[in-house]
């Protein structure tokens, strides 16, 4: 046990930890809906231009999508052992764990950076001259390239800001091995991007 | 008093297993993807797809020790996308 079990906190204060929780999964269930209608579009596009879908596919880089798929499963590993550490008490570990996720994310978005600057380069992005020339089918395959990864890449984001503001107050002593629930509402958010990127990378980047 | 949060802690090494598992099934799809099945090349990386968020949800999320509402909102939910999927296609494929 550490000194945050001998807290002067004596007043008491009603901690809603179970409510707190399912806000969470709800706002989690609207964050499916949402990729979930995404990925509805996705199957109907795809059945309509098959042969399209498939040679966009093959102009991704199937292995810059493998390694940010191992950044991302490594980065939900440190998330759930921060709490692990947190709920035994051990907040300076749980800050680390949280930092090494910071890395992985900040890995993750330059990867992002590298693919789509390439598409760039090869005017391959929405609104540039070539994107603009491309066949329907392909062009179809592109935007919802560009949209889910972008809107995935726009979750990382938040995620990252939400575990730095977690972390922060970890140091204070506000979130701690009594009442960790922000930080597992944090991670809930953190696995939900990485389940989203479990479907995308093989739907976008392996479809043979 | 909804005070106390729920015990289980999940250890380290219990999660550097599950994170090794998903890394094989990562590598899994990416082999498997090299093959043509046809149109079952889609639903074998689905499979896959969902064994792993499988993973993710029971132990990294913590549904295993979460209580029988919330399992059942989330089962819900999943039941939900898949009968709109399924409808979707049903007017798709006979169109």
């Amino acid at each position: 046990m550490t000194s945050t079990t001998l807290s002067h906190d004596v007043h008491p204060v009603h901690f809603d930890a179970y409510g707190k929780k399912l806000g969470m999964w709800i706002f989690l269930f609207t964050e499916v809906l949402l990729f979930g209608g995404l990925f509805l579009v996705y199957a109907a596009y795809r059945f309509l231009n098959h042969d399209a879908f498939h040679e966009g596919s093959a102009e991704l880089n199937v292995v810059v999508g493998a390694i940010n798929t191992v950044v991302l499963l490594t980065s939900s590993l440190t998330v759930a052992m921060s709490i692990t550490a947190l709920q035994r008490g051990d907040s300076k570990r749980a800050i680390n764990l949280i930092m090494w996720t910071l890395i992985l994310a900040g890995t993750f978005m330059f990867n992002k950076y590298y693919e789509w600057y390439t598409k760039w380069e090869h005017g391959l992005f929405p609104g540039m001259d070539h994107y603009k020339e491309l066949p329907a089918g392909k062009a179809q395959f592109f935007n919802l390239y560009f949209f889910m990864t972008g809107l995935h890449a726009i979750h990382i984001i938040i995620g990252s800001i939400l575990l730095m503001v977690i972390a922060f107050y970890i140091k204070k002593g506000t979130i701690n091995q009594q009442r960790y629930t922000y930080l597992e509402n944090g991670g809930l958010y953190w696995h939900l991007v990485d389940v989203i990127w479990i479907y995308l990378f093989p739907l976008f980047y392996l479809i043979i | 008093m909804s005070d106390t949060q729920n015990t289980h802690v999940t250890g380290y090494r219990f999660s550097i297993l599950i994170w090794v598992d998903l890394l094989i099934l990562t590598l899994l799809t990416i082999e498997v993807a090299q093959f043509d099945f046809q149109s079952l090349t889609v639903i074998v990386a689905l499979v896959i797809a969902t064994i792993k968020s499988y993973l993710v949800g029971t132990h990294f999320m913590h549904l295993k020790f979460e209580n029988k509402f919330l399992k059942a909102v989330v089962i819900g939910v999943g039941v939900l996308f898949l009968a709109v999927l399924i409808v979707l296609f049903s007017d798709y494929l006979f169109y």
